[in-house]
């Protein structure tokens, strides 16, 4: 049942991330990526991550996506003389086709092979439906407490170069 | 929850890396290439989340996705910050175009 729901989600996940490679409209890329993240955000379920799932939920489909939709929208190339009879669509070509299929096919089959001659010697046994936010709160809080103030230094950094650079210091458009 | 073997995660994760990195080689805008860049990040995550299940006692592996995540979000911000300020300096998120360096 669990291998069941797991190759659905997997085929969801991997489904859409080829639409993302092969659409031609970025608005439709950007909303393929989102079907990509719940189908991963599902399979951190089946591995038992539930933390790591709402997590994925919460921050990638809820800030990072919409922070996305929000730069293909500032971005766009507006043709001023067309008629706005047609759909807008933001399109975005893609170029170095063969090439890119080649490098994607040589790593997949190259992790494919490390992965199957790799033989792992799993030690620790397997966690059944314990939920994981209590470990995780307490690791945090105790043996990852400097990453954990380094990661909200990061976060406050990246806060503040992003506002800077995208101020408008352009004096012409003052 | 035991019954998935952890290779499956493995290929999946592969998979998605693959598709990714493509992504990232042929798109023809740097949105584009951001929304490939994301999903490599994604797909590193399912593994460290794969092998995290096998140590439920300290979950490093979950640790270390969730800092993953913080540090996807801040390069997410700052990239589309540049990519903003690249567009009022040439006009064209195309990467193709933006060869000012080169003359």
């Amino acid at each position: 049942m669990e291998l069941i729901a797991f190759y659905g989600f997997a085929s969801l996940a991997i489904v859409s991330a080829l639409f993302i490679l092969l659409s031609k409209n970025l608005i439709y890329s950007a909303f393929a990526l989102f079907v990509t993240f719940l189908g991963v955000a599902a399979l951190y379920v089946l591995a038992g991550a539930d933390f790591l799932a709402v997590t994925q939920i919460m921050i990638y489909v809820g800030g990072i996506l919409v922070l996305l939709i929000f730069g293909i929208m500032l971005t766009q190339q507006t043709n001023k003389r067309a008629e706005s009879t047609s759909a807008n669509q933001v399109l975005a070509g893609s170029s170095r086709r063969v090439p890119a299929f080649i490098i994607a096919m040589a790593t997949f089959l190259f992790f494919s092979l490390v992965i199957v001659s790799a033989n792992f010697r799993i030690a620790g046994n397997v966690n059944l439906g314990k939920s994981t936010i209590k470990t995780i709160g307490v690791e945090l809080m105790t043996s990852h407490l400097l990453p954990f103030e380094i990661a909200g230094i990061l976060l406050l950094v990246a806060l503040i170069g992003a506002a800077y650079l995208a101020l408008n210091r352009n004096p012409s458009h003052e | 929850m035991s019954d998935i073997p952890l290779i499956h995660f493995l290929i999946v994760a592969a998979a998605l890396f693959s598709i990714g990195l493509a992504i990232v080689v042929t798109k023809k805008n740097l949105i584009g290439i951001l929304l490939g860049i994301e999903l490599m990040l994604n797909a590193v995550n399912i593994n460290l989340v794969a092998f995290s299940r096998h140590d439920p006692e300290r979950l490093g592996g979950q640790l270390f996705a969730l800092f993953v995540i913080v540090v996807a979000a801040a390069e997410i911000t700052v990239a589309l910050a540049i990519i903003l300020r690249v567009y009022g300096q040439y006009g064209t998120v195309e990467p193709d175009k933006i060869d000012g360096l080169k003359h």
